[in-house]
C-alpha cells in the first residue's frame, strides 16, 4: 500500500473544508457516513428538509462551472438554506476589486457558508483569513478539488463496498488537475493503491512523493486495477506544447475497450466532466451502465456536497 | 569635525583579514586615521572625543548590492528618506541601486536626478545602476560609456533577464571595451513563464506552477560561455540553486573571472517557509529547497559566491494582499540583513570573517569603490553592532515605508548599536 507522506504544504484549519490535505480521516468518514443519509432523500419523493433553514449559503463561481455549481446550489436548497450564486462576469471584480475586498463585502452580509471556485491556488485560503464563517473549497487552481474526490470516494464505496485494498488509476491530465491531487490524498487516506498514468508532459514534478506509482503506458498502469479514473484533457493543451495532436493522445492514453482489458473485469469507469468523447475516453465506454458510473458521480455529488454544508455549516 | 577615538572595540576589518581588540580614529575630515590594537586608551589626545564602546564589535558599514528603492514612480513604496532610514538602522552605509524604476534608469538625465535626490533625501552613499537595454527592453544597450562618466557604477536590467543571446553577446563584447560592470538576473524567461514558486514537490502539492532550476542554470551557463569571448567584469546578481552553484564553482575552478551574489532570503529560507501561501515569501529568484540552501550556505564559506545582498524590494499592501499569483514578488530586507545573516555565523553555518567580507569588502572590491574598509585614509562609514542581543523582527518597527518583510516575528540575534558615515553617527539605537 501507498504511504501517505507526513508533509503538509499547508496548515489544518478545521472550519473550513479548503483541500483534503487538511482534513483527517474521523472528518471523511464523517462526511461520507453523513452523505449516504442523503442519498435516500435525494431518491424519495420530497427531497425537501429544513436542517439549514435560516442559514444563508453564498456561492462565489470565479471560473465558469455547470455541474459543481448548481450541484452545490441544489444542495444548499435541499437543505432549506438562503442560497445565493454570485455571477462573478457582472461583478466588481471585473472592475477591478480584489478578492480581499469581495471578502469583506460579503462578511457584512452575514453569510454562514461561502462556496467558492477560483482560477488561484490558495484563494479559499485567502479567504477564509477573512471572513467570519465557513469556506467550502470547490476547486482552486490546480491545488484541491475536495468535494469532487469525496463523491468519488462515495461512488466508489456504493458499488465496492469499501475504498481500502482496492487500486486506482488516475489517468489523464495530472499536472494542471486539483481533481487528480484531491483523489490521490483522498484514495490513499482511505487505503487505496493509487496509479497515475499520463504522458510525462502532463506530469508535475515529484508526484511520486504524493504516494502513488507513476506509469507513462495505460495498459501497465491499468493492471489489475478496480477503478479507471478518467481525466479531462483540456483544449487548449492537446495542439503542440504538451502533446502533439488528440488523435495521438488517443492512441495512446485514451481509454478504449482494447486497453480496458488489462484492468479487472468488473473494473469501474469514472470521469469528473464534462468528457471529451473520443479524445480521453472512447463514447461506448462512457455510455455502457454496466462498467462507467459517471452519471452516478453527479448524482452522489449532491448527497457529498449537502453534507459538507450540513457538517461545515455549524463549525464556526 | 573633532577627531574620535572609538576605544575598547573589537575591529574586524576583512579586508586585511583582522579581527582584533583595540580601536578607532576618525580625523577631523572623517577619514580613519588609524585602527587596530595599536589604538588604546594611552595614545589619546587630549581634546579629541572618546567613545568607550564596552567591547561591542566595529566593521566597515555594509554595502548593499541589490536595492530598489520607489523614486522615481513608486514614491508610496519607498522613497530616499525612508529607504536611507532603513539602511542606516541596519548598518548599511553603501546601496547600490536597481533600475527598474518609473522610468526606467537608462538615460543620463536620469542618473543626475537620482545622485541629486539620493544627496538631499538620504543619509547613506548612493550608487546607482542604470539598466543594460533602453526601458529593459533586452534590445538596444544603453550609453555604457557616457552613463559610466556620469558615476554609473554598474548595468543590469535589475528584475528582468537579457533573453537574446546575440543582444547579450553583444553586451558583454561592448562592456568590454568601457570596463563596465555587468550584472545578469539569470533567469530563463520560456522556462520560467508563469512560474511562481521552486518547482518540486511543494508546487505539486500547493498547486502553483514551478520555476525550474534549469532556468537559472542555463542563462549561468550561457553567459559563462559568452565570457570566454567577451571578457567583460561579469556579476551574477543572484543564484538560488545548487546547480547553479555546481556550475560556477568550476568555472571558478576553471579560472574564470567573474563574481556572483546571493540574496540573504535563499540564504536564510527555504521553500517550506511559504506555508499557506504567504506572499511576502514570493521572491525572485524562488526560495528553493533546503538541500539548496545548504549549497549556498557552504559556497559563501568556499568563495563561489562573493556577496551577499538584501534584495530589498518594497511592496505596498495592495501589491501583496492578493491570492498568491496576482502578488508582486519581493520583500524588504535592507533594515534586516546584517541580523539575519548573523544567524548564519551563530547557527555556525558560516564564518564570521567570511560573512562579514561577503557584505562589505566584497561587494566593494566587486563595484570597484573605495568603501568596505577600515583601512587608513578610507571614508568612515562604519557599523558598530552587538554581535549577541536578542530581539524579534516587528513589522511595524521597520523603518522602511512597506511592511512586506519575510521575516515577521522572526528571534534574531545581532543588533546593529551605532551606524557612521564619513565619520558622523547617523544612527544611534540608544
Amino acid at each position: 500500500m501507498a504511504t501517505i507522506k507526513k508533509l503538509k504544504a499547508v496548515k489544518k484549519n478545521p472550519n473550513h473544508l479548503l483541500g483534503i490535505q487538511d482534513i483527517s480521516f474521523p472528518d471523511v468518514n464523517k462526511i461520507l457516513s453523513e452523505a449516504k443519509t442523503f442519498i435516500k432523500l435525494n431518491r424519495s419523493s420530497s427531497k425537501k428538509s429544513d436542517l439549514l433553514r435560516g442559514k444563508t449559503q453564498i456561492n462565489l463561481f470565479f471560473e465558469p462551472s455547470t455541474r459543481t455549481q448548481s450541484s452545490f446550489e441544489l444542495a444548499g436548497k435541499r437543505l432549506g438554506a438562503d442560497v445565493m450564486s454570485m455571477n462573478i462576469v457582472n461583478s466588481a471584480i471585473k472592475k477591478g476589486e480584489t478578492l480581499i475586498d469581495t471578502a469583506m463585502t460579503l462578511n457584512a452580509m452575514h453569510p454562514d457558508i461561502i462556496v467558492i471556485r477560483h482560477g488561484d491556488s490558495g484563494a479559499p485560503n485567502l479567504l477564509s483569513q477573512k471572513v467570519n464563517c465557513s469556506v467550502i473549497n470547490a476547486g482552486d487552481g490546480r491545488r484541491e478539488h475536495p468535494t469532487q474526490a469525496l463523491l468519488d470516494a462515495l461512488t466508489i464505496i456504493n458499488r465496492k463496498g469499501k475504498v481500502e485494498g482496492l487500486k486506482i488509476a488516475i489517468c489523464g491530465d495530472i499536472l494542471h488537475s486539483r481533481v487528480a491531487r484531491s483523489n490521490i490524498y483522498l484514495m490513499n487516506m482511505l487505503g487505496a493503491e493509487v496509479n497515475v498514468v499520463a504522458p510525462k508532459t502532463l506530469l508535475p514534478h515529484s508526484i511520486e512523493k504524493l504516494g502513488v506509482k507513476v506509469f507513462n503506458d495505460m495498459k501497465k498502469g491499468l493492471d489489475k486495477c478496480d477503478i479507471v479514473m478518467m481525466l479531462r484533457l483540456q483544449n487548449e493543451r492537446m495542439h503542440g506544447s504538451f502533446l502533439p495532436s488528440p488523435r495521438e493522445y488517443y492512441e495512446y492514453f485514451g481509454l478504449t475497450q482494447d486497453k480496458l482489458l488489462a484492468a479487472k473485469k468488473d473494473a469501474l469507469i469514472m470521469h469528473p466532466g464534462p468528457m471529451n468523447r473520443g479524445v480521453e475516453i472512447d463514447t461506448n465506454l462512457a455510455d455502457d451502465i454496466n462498467r462507467s458510473v459517471i452519471r452516478e458521480q453527479v448524482e452522489l455529488g449532491v448527497a457529498v456536497r449537502m453534507a459538507c454544508l450540513k457538517i461545515y455549516c455549524k463549525k464556526i | 569635525m573633532k577627531e574620535q577615538y572609538l576605544i575598547n572595540a573589537r575591529i574586524i576589518n576583512p579586508v586585511n583579514d583582522t579581527d582584533e581588540i583595540g580601536g578607532l580614529i576618525i580625523d577631523d575630515q572623517g577619514k580613519i586615521k588609524a585602527s587596530g590594537k595599536k589604538v588604546t586608551k594611552q595614545n589619546i589626545s587630549t581634546n579629541a572625543e572618546k567613545i568607550d564602546l564596552q567591547g561591542k564589535i566595529v566593521i566597515p558599514g555594509l554595502v548593499d548590492m541589490r536595492v530598489f528603492v520607489g523614486e522615481p514612480g513608486f514614491e508610496y513604496k519607498e522613497n530616499f528618506r525612508t529607504l536611507s532610514e532603513a539602511a542606516i538602522a541596519g548598518g548599511v552605509t553603501s546601496a547600490v541601486l536597481m533600475p527598474n524604476t518609473h522610468p526606467v534608469i537608462d538615460n543620463v538625465s536620469m542618473v543626475d536626478f537620482l545622485k541629486r535626490r539620493g544627496r538631499d533625501k538620504s543619509k547613506i552613499n548612493i550608487f546607482p545602476t542604470a539598466s543594460l537595454t533602453k526601458n529593459t527592453n533586452g534590445i538596444e544597450m544603453t550609453e555604457f560609456g557616457l552613463l559610466m562618466k556620469k558615476g554609473i557604477v554598474a548595468f543590469t536590467d535589475g528584475i528582468k533577464t537579457v533573453q537574446n543571446p546575440q543582444v547579450m553577446a553583444r553586451i558583454m563584447n561592448y562592456a568590454s571595451q568601457c570596463n563596465s560592470l555587468v550584472m545578469q538576473h539569470p533567469e530563463d524567461a520560456f522556462l520560467s513563464e508563469g512560474g511562481l514558486i521552486n518547482e518540486g514537490e511543494i508546487s505539486t502539492r500547493l498547486g502553483l506552477k514551478g520555476i525550474p532550476y534549469l532556468a537559472e542554470k542555463i542563462i549561468v551557463e550561457r553567459d559563462l560561455s559568452f565570457l570566454e569571448e567577451y571578457k567583460c567584469r561579469y556579476h551574477i546578481a543572484q543564484v538560488s540553486s545548487k546547480k547553479t552553484i555546481e556550475v560556477i564553482r568550476k568555472a571558478k575552478h576553471d579560472e574564470k573571472i567573474f563574481t556572483a551574489g546571493v540574496s540573504i532570503n535563499n540564504l536564510s529560507l527555504n521553500e517550506n517557509d511559504i506555508g499557506d501561501f504567504k506572499t511576502f515569501l514570493k521572491l525572485s529568484p524562488p526560495l528553493r529547497t533546503e538541500d539548496d540552501r545548504m549549497s549556498l550556505v557552504n559556497s559563501i564559506n568556499d568563495g563561489t559566491i562573493d556577496v551577499i545582498v538584501s534584495d530589498h524590494k518594497p511592496e505596498d499592501e495592495e501589491s501583496k494582499r492578493l491570492t498568491f499569483s496576482q502578488a508582486t514578488a519581493g520583500a524588504t530586507g535592507i533594515e534586516t540583513l546584517l541580523p539575519l545573516a548573523l544567524n548564519l555565523f551563530h547557527n555556525k553555518s558560516v564564518k564570521l570573517n567570511k560573512l562579514i567580507a561577503s557584505l562589505t569588502s566584497n561587494p566593494a572590491k566587486v563595484l570597484k569603490i573605495n568603501k568596505g574598509t577600515l583601512n587608513n585614509g578610507s571614508d568612515a562609514d562604519l557599523c558598530v553592532l552587538d554581535i549577541n542581543k536578542p530581539f524579534i523582527v516587528e513589522k511595524n518597527l521597520l523603518k522602511s515605508k512597506s511592511k512586506n518583510t519575510p521575516i515577521e516575528n522572526k528571534k534574531l540575534q545581532g543588533k546593529v548599536l551605532k551606524t557612521y558615515i564619513k565619520g558622523k553617527m547617523v544612527f544611534d539605537n540608544n
